[in-house]
């Protein structure tokens, strides 16, 4: 009895707390990415040889969680089959987190592109039956930033 | 010393490889900060002391991998690749390699 108290009082704990949270995420990333949509970022290999750029290295990660509620629901969908939606958006506001802190970066460094993006996922600990708990992703990238005169060749 | 992951540079031109360079570090959260991430497992988020303490460990094999270039003479890692494996609960491995060169 007291086990399944315990069980049902962590799912709607899981429920509410994780619904606020992510919504209040998401927005924050909406909200972000709109501000540094000026930035592009380009997952090509081949930079703009039309004119000099400074370059470095940025990168941006994020750890991230599901919710006690979400995992239950997984763990459902494993019995079922098809679209594991709280993976899904796990995932989804990992990278675009990560992304989102890459382009800060760059822009701190008043990058004009940031070329070569790609995306490192590893899934940080595993609970009971391999189940996963936390991921973590990476995105990186080189930031090219203007210098000399743009017509120099 | 300049580290990209293009292999190639707008304006500037490679004047010798030197070979692959690497640097790896696993690292591990003492037990307050699992714990905290036991409880961000009930509530979901983000896990602040991880995202920090594998971007810690990332600057740490960063800085290997440099100064492995730099015994050699390298001025310029391209070609910048990272990955990343769990080797036990609560540690992680991170592993950075690219190609040291020398640029005119």
């Amino acid at each position: 009895m007291t086990n399944l108290i315990i069980f049902l009082l962590l799912m709607t704990l899981g429920y509410l707390v994780g619904q606020v949270a992510e919504k209040k995420h998401y927005k924050s990333i909406i909200q972000r990415e709109k501000r540094l949509s000026g930035l592009p970022t380009i997952a090509s290999r081949f930079p703009p040889t039309d004119r000099l750029f400074d370059q470095s290295l940025v990168m941006g990660n994020t750890v991230i969680s599901v919710d006690y509620f979400k995992r239950f629901i997984a763990a459902l969908r494993n019995l079922l089959g098809g679209r594991v939606t709280s993976y899904e958006s796990l995932l989804d506001r990992a990278r675009r987190e990560s992304l989102l802190r890459m382009k800060q970066q760059a822009e701190a460094m008043g990058a004009e592109y940031v070329f070569n993006v790609k995306y490192e996922t590893a899934s940080i600990s595993k609970g009971r039956n391999n189940a996963i708990g936390s991921v973590e992703v990476l995105a990186y990238g080189t930031a090219l930033i203007a210098c000399g005169p743009s017509d120099e060749v | 010393m300049l580290i990209s992951n293009m292999e190639i540079l707008p304006g500037k031109e490679v004047k010798t490889h030197l070979g692959l360079v690497q640097g790896s570090s696993v690292r591990a959260k003492h037990v307050g900060r699992d714990i905290m991430a036991g409880l961000k497992n009930i509530f979901g988020g983000e896990l602040k002391g991880y995202t920090e303490l594998l971007q810690e460990s990332r600057d740490e094999a960063m800085e290997r991998m440099q100064r492995q270039a730099q015994a050699m003479g390298a001025n310029a890692i391209l070609n910048v690749r990272f990955s990343t494996s769990s080797v036990a609960q609560g540690a992680a491995e991170i592993y950075v390699y690219g190609s040291a060169v020398i640029l005119e």
